[in-house]
């Protein structure tokens, strides 16, 4: 089995509201040295491959099919064997 | 004339919308998203609501539901396909229209009536609503209504005359203030705004019935010139 941990986040044009909402948050908590935030997705999917290499097509497979929108998500991942 | 009303899980504007097509003596079923043929039907509406619980994004889940290739399969066909609200979001989603609809930009749910411009007032979705008798008052709720796509697609939209709705004002940072688009054919509407809501003087508004009476009109044509 493979154990996929997949990061998605906006790409840099795309404005994030609710990131921008929590930096607000953070400056009023008064760490003004924050200068960015962005809020994304986080997903584990654990899964079957015949191997290494197999197993990180397959990642990318279903995460472009599901997990983001190409208008404006991107993302990375780290793949496992467990 | 015969329309389906596709319910979702989580579908929550279908009898709206089943209400407002039977008010104007249009034969409607609501049919499940388990539904994997809509020949019968002249037109295919995705109501508004939160199907499947808007997880992972408005619609992505919706997308891939057993009716959405009989959907997709009547757009090609060039019958009319209206999403409206959530619907509009699988419509996207499905690959059907372009560009995404996102958080608003101050996040949060907005419930409101709103006044909408009619940019194209030549679409079988809008040809019986006059440019100069504008702006129509229509009711929104959406909390993902933010409307984008990239810069190219905006300018094809418009020189395609696929902008058929614009908030006239800022409402939720939609690009352009675009409200609703079709596809390059013009068969295939998405909007946030919810014209099934503005049928009925006993509910307060009814500048929505032009969305509907464009759409009998254009049916109608289309039979005559057959």
């Amino acid at each position: 089995m493979y154990l996929a941990k997949i990061y998605v986040t906006y790409k840099q044009s795309i404005l994030d509201p609710q990131g921008e909402v929590i930096k607000s948050a953070l400056h009023r908590l008064d760490y003004q040295t924050v200068e960015r935030v962005n809020q994304g997705k986080y997903f584990e999917i654990m899964f079957a491959a015949d191997n290494e290499s197999a197993a990180a097509a397959e990642v990318k497979a279903f995460t472009e099919a599901l997990l983001i929108n190409h208008n404006t998500e991107t993302y990375r991942f780290e793949l496992a064997e467990v | 004339m015969k329309a389906a009303v596709v319910r979702f899980p989580g579908s929550n504007c279908d009898f709206d919308m089943y209400y407002a097509l039977t008010d104007f003596n249009i034969e409607a079923d609501i049919v499940s998203e388990k539904t994997q043929d809509l020949s019968e039907y002249d037109a295919i509406f995705l109501p508004g609501g939160f199907s499947y619980g808007d997880y992972l994004r408005s619609g992505a889940v919706a997308r891939f539901a057993p009716v959405m290739a009989a959907v997709i399969a009547a757009a090609e066909q060039g019958k009319i396909v209206v999403g409206i609200c959530n619907g509009f979001q699988i419509l996207t989603e499905a690959g059907l229209l372009p560009g995404q609809l996102m958080a608003n930009k101050v996040p949060g749910f907005i419930c409101d009536t709103v006044p909408l411009l009619i940019e194209n007032d030549a679409s079988v979705f809008t040809q019986v609503y006059a440019k100069q008798q504008q702006p129509i008052m229509i009711p929104i709720a959406h909390g993902e209504g933010r409307y984008y796509a990239d810069e190219q697609t905006i300018a094809e939209l418009y020189a395609n005359h696929q902008v058929i709705f614009k908030y006239q004002t800022d409402v939720n940072g939609s690009v352009d203030q675009i409200a609703g688009i079709t596809n390059r054919t013009g068969n295939v509407l998405g909007m946030m705004p919810h014209p099934e809501r503005a049928v009925d003087a006993l509910l307060g508004a009814t500048d929505g019935r032009g969305f509907f009476k464009s759409i009998i009109a254009s049916l109608a044509l289309e039979v005559v010139g057959k």
